[in-house]
């Protein structure tokens, strides 16, 4: 077997031991197995990585087996690999390997500890899948996979009522885009007769009928197979106005936070878009929308952040922004620069939320912002790590936030699909993003200790030198990450000739995009004033309407509590009794009514069986007779 | 002599066996239903005897004593069970008798 075909094997294999004997294996051979299968999967993919670059067609496959054919065409178990999905791969089981093994310390005295275990190595297994799949029908089950792995850990802690609501919630979110994102499979399969997604992106430049006359654009059917696929991609990679599952989300482990819902699995939709480039370049107008949808994200999910109280929502939000980066980047045609947003976002976020879950941990799960502060003194290790993270999130020059969101920024002035208002966007976005940073290291590392005295950090986190050398990993990659140029360009299609450039560059566009986050910097080193000087009054969070406004993500969940689930839920008490409901009954009725007689009958009268059989036997000879 | 026609044998017949089904339905005293009962086999009786003679057959009276018989032994169980159930419920009311329900 090829060493391709073996890569979700290590974890699969892992995840089925620990899934079988559970609680039976105790915490070091559980964690060595799935940690130590994250890493054969990590080392098994820079080997790939590596070949990659060496073969001359600079594609990989694995072909396993025959899954089922549909006419003529076929859907194999195989994998495919180029570089786009080597970056994934090498992502997955890089990051995911180092978060393995944070998560191995961190959950160390969880008493379901192996089923934690086995739940991310199963996620890792659907992850693989996700982006390894030659056609479209393996990514859909590695992408239902990696959903289903969300919900189980999300509501890992599933004595709580609010980690099994936000398990649900996140759940059936998701699962509206996979509907749609189903629905463009089969019209994407009825129009073009092939799943795979090598021959779909061909296809879709060659066939005459999918792309359509340029007048009706609108009805065309790749208009609307690339509108349902960017459906799934919402849904899975939380921007509007599928976007409310992911604050909520957080209510798992932090390290499910860092794996699931911050470097891989919500980057699924950029992934799913950048595979399928050859559909959307056809829709011009959905690159657009995919774009304008990337860039209201990056905005109201910035907002969001300025106001949360919860570091862990604070994150959220901002990997929600980062993902709106990547969907502008990715709308505007900048593939190759989305992609890399995804692996440099990947690092940072990753390093982000790891930090911010030793600190939670340390300060025996508390996770508001404003029971913390001084930590920078408590905690001199962890504040320079999340520093270093947050540098990155700015992108401060020379981290690799700074190259992959330069490297975004730079090509929407000139885009056909986006243009310069959506630069604007991202300009300010990235204020958005300075100011938000800002304000979460203030009131988490600066300022006055605002937890009790008493309460002194944990102390076996400082002693675990695994967990730290973790952090150190992932640190560095998040500074020098931006360093590896990936060039992605000659992979993936470019426009159709007939759209022109529209304008230069001005000469004042990178200045502004450098100088933006230090104006960010500038404005809440005075603004959050109160936040970083010691002795200040007490802080309390804001009560200001549009704060908490802002707080509860702008309305959104109300909003769809209103307009959608209470609706729902009223119309399905209503139709509670419906017809169809009635003549299944009706039968029940029928039936329940002989049930009352023919028990009636026996009521242990003598006489009454008498007249029964000697009635049943005049009915009978006539019945003959007849 | 004149032959009697077998229309009014069986006339007779069937009315016999009606009033004693409707005897066993509608008396309560078990004594009157077994009595009914009687009736019942009477009527059957009378259905053989008069089609063995219009055919000229003997096999009419012949199973007349074999219900005969029957009726013979089915008296003496019969009344033996309605001793024991006087003995035990000190009645013959049939409706008490009734345990055996669905």
């Amino acid at each position: 077997m090829s060493l391709l075909a073996s890569l979700p094997l290590y974890p699969l294999i892992s995840f089925l031991v620990l899934i079988t004997f559970g609680k039976r294996l105790n915490w070091a051979i559980a964690s060595w197995l799935s940690v130590g299968s994250m890493a054969a999967a990590a080392l098994c993919s820079l080997f790939l990585a590596n070949q990659l670059s060496l073969h001359e067609s600079s594609v990989i496959t694995a072909h396993l087996w025959q899954w089922f054919s549909i006419g003529s065409a076929e859907v194999n178990i195989s994998f495919y690999l180029d570089a786009l999905s080597a970056v994934m791969i090498l992502v997955v089981t890089g990051v995911g390997f180092l978060i393995h093994l944070f998560a191995a310390i961190y959950m160390k005295d969880d008493e379901n500890f192996s089923r934690f275990m086995a739940y991310m190595n199963l996620f890792i297994v659907a992850m693989l899948v996700l982006v390894l799949a030659d056609n479209l029908v393996l990514l859909y089950l590695g992408w239902e996979g990696v959903g289903l792995c969300s919900f189980l850990l999300i509501g890992f802690w599933y004595q709580e009522r609010n980690n099994v609501l936000a398990a649900r919630k996140a759940f059936i979110v998701t699962r509206i885009g996979d509907t749609a994102m189903a629905v463009g499979l089969f019209l994407l399969f009825k129009s073009l007769a092939s799943l795979n997604i090598a021959e779909i992106n061909q296809l879709a430049q060659t066939t005459a009928s999918f792309t359509a006359s340029s007048i009706n654009a609108k009805n065309s059917e790749a208009y609307w197979a690339a509108l349902l696929l960017l459906g799934g991609a919402v849904g899975k990679s939380a921007q509007l106005p599928l976007q409310t599952w992911l604050p909520d989300a957080m209510a798992g482990p932090t390290p499910v936070s860092a794996l699931i819902h911050a470097a891989t699995m919500v980057t699924a939709g950029v992934y799913l878009i950048a595979r399928m480039n050859g559909v959307f370049l056809m829709t011009p107008e959905v690159m657009n929308y995919v774009a304008w949808l990337g860039g209201i994200t990056l905005l109201t999910a910035g907002l969001a952040a300025l106001a949360q109280n919860d570091i862990k929502r604070v994150l959220a939000y901002s990997t929600m922004s980062q993902i709106g980066y990547m969907m502008l980047a990715l709308g505007a045609g900048a593939w190759s620069a989305g992609v890399f947003h995804l692996m440099t976002h990947a690092f940072f976020k990753a390093l982000l939320f790891l930090t911010a879950g030793t600190v939670i941990l340390a300060l025996h799960h508390q996770q508001d912002l404003y029971k913390m502060g001084g930590l920078l003194k408590k905690l001199p290790v962890e504040a320079t790590l999340f520093l270093i993270g947050l540098a990155c999130l700015i992108a401060l020059p020379g981290t690799s936030g700074f190259f992959s969101k330069e490297a975004i920024i730079a090509s929407l002035w000139s885009s056909p699909t986006a243009g310069p208002s959506l630069w604007w966007c991202a300009i300010l976005g990235a204020l958005l993003t300075s100011i938000y940073s800002c304000r979460l290291f203030f009131l988490a590392f600066l300022g006055k200790q605002r937890f009790p005295k008493t309460r002194v950090i944990s102390e076996h986190l400082e002693t675990s030198k695994l967990l730290r050398g973790a952090l150190f990993v992932l640190a560095l990659l998040s500074i020098f990450g931006g360093l590896v140029t990936i060039d992605l360009s000659s992979l993936f299609l470019t426009y159709q000739p007939g759209i022109i450039n529209r304008s230069n560059n001005p000469s004042w566009l990178h200045l502004v995009a450098i100088v933006t986050p230090f104006a960010g910097i500038l404005f809440s080193w005075f603004y959050y004033k109160r936040y970083r000087i010691l002795g200040y009054k007490p802080l309390r969070a804001s009560q200001n309407p549009w704060v908490v406004f802002c707080r509860h993500g702008l309305g959104f969940d109300t909003l769809y509590a209103t307009f959608l689930i209470k609706p729902y839920c009223f119309i399905a008490k209503l139709n509670r009794k419906d017809l169809f409901d009635q003549t299944l009954m009706l039968l029940a009725w029928y039936i329940g009514i002989w049930r009352d007689i023919l028990s009636a009958s026996q009521n242990g009268h003598l006489r009454w069986f008498a007249a029964a059989f000697g009635l049943s036997m005049v009915g009978l000879i006539f019945m003959v007779i007849l | 002599m004149t032959v009697i026609p077998l229309t009014h044998i069986l006339i007779l017949s069937s009315l016999l066996f009606i009033i004693g089904f409707v005897g066993v339905v509608v008396r309560r005293n078990t004594l009157f239903m077994l009595m009914s009962l009687e009736v019942m086999l009477n009527a059957v009786g009378i259905a053989f005897i008069g089609a063995g003679s219009v055919w000229q057959e003997a096999d009419g009276q012949i199973m007349f004593m074999l219900i005969l018989t029957l009726a013979a032994a089915e008296v003496a169980v019969g009344l033996a069970l309605l001793i024991r159930m006087q003995r035990r419920y000190r009645t013959l009311d049939i409706d008490v008798l009734n345990q055996m329900k669905g």
